[in-house]
């Protein structure tokens, strides 16, 4: 129960850009995104005390930003090391190793300007008893569980297709979103087939972005110009890094760890959230989010997207940006998702979900290797 | 034989590993069991992950499965002949690895969840035999 004393967002902020910038290297996007979060707090860079980041070192980071911090986290278990990192910064602004925390994250995920490159050690374990089989990425990893999750629980290739429909509504309301035109069952059905049974509008975008946020103690909270939103309980764990030795193809125990340890920190019942964030490299992950944090049987999850209960105007709002499917995705989303959850809380969203009080954003991170978990509250916790 | 494509990421083994690949040499499937509760796992390592013991054995398994899942890229590979499945086996003993199909047509229509298959070996070099399945039965006399 660390958050008891209370930690708040004070400043969230993307990129100036989004999609495809070429004109900026990697350390310049992390950057980019800080000076935006800085002006959304009113802060100066020598109020940032504390440095997280994950894909660029948090030493690099901080050096080019020109902070000498009190506290840094290096946390680097893919997507969802943002999460993470907020997690761990409540524990450290609650405890007094600093009072101000800057996360950072920007990947040139389309443009590769500035970045190096992922490489799989022959010597891994991964590199010797995946890679020699042929996969080629997420697209070809991130997938495999899906074939067993439709023979043991019913998933059908149309409810698959419609997580993609379904988010493409909300992109649609999105001026920022990358993919805006409305799309059918048949069009992602039809769409090019990648890695069967996964076609091309059920994988994630590759685009270039960053943003970042600003943590404080919750006391703080009224003396910034935008909205403090409040952190509520925080989760996090890691199962595999090999997505053969998942121990159950149908469940995470990442997210399913994360995510009740989240809800029991926040104290909140499913009933309670009013927005949900699940990170979607691929269009099984909410599917997946949703069966493992106990929001629906695992034979149901498929049917309640398909249903539209996560569309515009349905009782469980989710991904609302638009999502990796539609909105953007430069590699590691979790930013993204923190982002759109902070800003339906602060009442600001394109595609505002009336009256939000409480936001559930699960990351993943690898595949199905990490997970981190935040529950915000537009308001302190009582 | 289709043409020869460029050699796989091949795997370097490490002390931990090494009987695994010695095993596919000499064409053996090579597992572990923990000789303190039983457990039978892979990946290698020294100790057993369920209740790390470092008291383990080495053993050749059945070499039968069963499969769990699978992908079927449509993406060009290097070192690969059109649309090719990436599986994940369930072993008889228990563990699960991911492999290839071979043997049949890389089809959703062949591929069916939980058919039983059966290790085979395809030799890269002088060092390194990949383990493979193939449905069971193929090659039976």
């Amino acid at each position: 129960m660390m958050s008891k004393r209370g930690v708040v967002i004070v400043g969230a902020a993307e990129t100036t850009e989004l999609g495809k910038i070429p004109q900026m290297s990697q350390l310049q996007l992390h950057a980019d995104a800080a000076l935006n979060t800085l002006n959304d707090a009113g802060l100066k860079i020598s109020d940032i005390d504390g440095v997280a980041t994950a894909g660029e070192s948090p030493t690099g980071v901080a050096h080019y930003l020109g902070i000498t911090p009190n506290w840094v986290d290096g946390t680097s278990v893919g997507g969802c090391s943002f999460m993470i990192h907020v997690r761990h910064a409540v524990a450290a602004i609650a405890s007094g190793l600093c009072k101000t925390v800057l996360i950072t994250h920007g990947e040139s995920g389309r443009s590769q300007v500035g970045r190096g490159g992922f490489r799989n050690a022959a010597a891994s374990l991964s590199g010797q008893f995946e890679a020699p089989f042929g996969p080629m990425g997420p697209p070809t990893l991130f997938t495999l569980p899906v074939l067993r999750f439709m023979k043991d629980y019913g998933l059908t290739h149309e409810q698959l297709a419609m997580v993609a429909v379904v988010q493409r509504q909300w992109a649609n309301l999105n001026p920022r979103a990358s993919f805006r035109d409305p799309i059918t069952v048949a069009d992602v059905l039809n769409s090019r087939m990648i890695a069967y049974p996964f076609h091309l509008l059920e994988c994630c975008l590759v685009t270039d972005g960053g943003g970042a946020l600003i943590l404080t103690a919750a006391e703080r909270a009224k003396d910034f110009p935008n909205h403090a939103v409040h952190i509520w309980g925080t989760g996090e764990s890691v199962e595999t890094p090999m997505i053969s030795q998942m121990e159950d193809l149908c469940s995470s125990r990442a997210f399913s760890r994360a995510g009740a340890a989240a809800m029991a920190d926040a104290g909140i019942s499913h009933a309670d959230v009013d927005h949900m964030m699940v990170y979607d490299a691929f269009a099984h992950l909410p599917i997946y989010g949703l069966a493992d944090l106990g929001f629906c049987e695992r034979g149901e999850a498929g049917a309640f997207i398909a249903e539209g209960h996560t569309a515009p105007g349905g009782k469980l709002p989710l991904n609302t940006n638009g999502g990796g499917l539609s909105y953007m995705h430069s590699g590691m989303y979790g930013m993204y998702a923190l982002q759109e959850s902070v800003r339906q809380l602060r009442h600001c969203a394109p595609a505002q979900v009336p009256g939000a009080e409480v936001s559930l954003c699960l990351g993943v991170g690898g595949m199905f290797g990490a997970s981190g978990c935040i529950v915000l509250g537009r308001q302190p916790r009582d | 034989m289709a043409v020869q494509k460029l050699a796989r990421a091949l795997p370097k083994p490490t002390p931990e590993t090494e009987h695994f690949w010695e095993g596919t040499r000499v064409h053996e499937l090579r597992l572990q069991r923990c000789d303190e509760c039983d457990h039978v796992y892979f990946p290698p390592r020294p100790f057993c992950p369920k209740c790390s013991s470092r008291k383990v054995k080495v053993f050749r398994a059945s070499g039968r499965g069963t499969l769990a899942s699978y992908v079927i890229n449509e993406r060009p590979h290097p070192s690969f002949e059109g649309p090719y499945c990436i599986a994940l086996v369930d072993l008889e003993e228990g563990p699960r690895m991911m492999s290839n199909i071979v043997g049949c047509s890389q089809t959703p229509e062949a591929l069916v969840l939980d058919m039983p298959l059966q290790v085979m070996f395809e030799v890269q070099n002088d060092e390194i035999t990949l383990p493979m399945f193939e449905p069971a039965g193929v090659n039976d006399e």
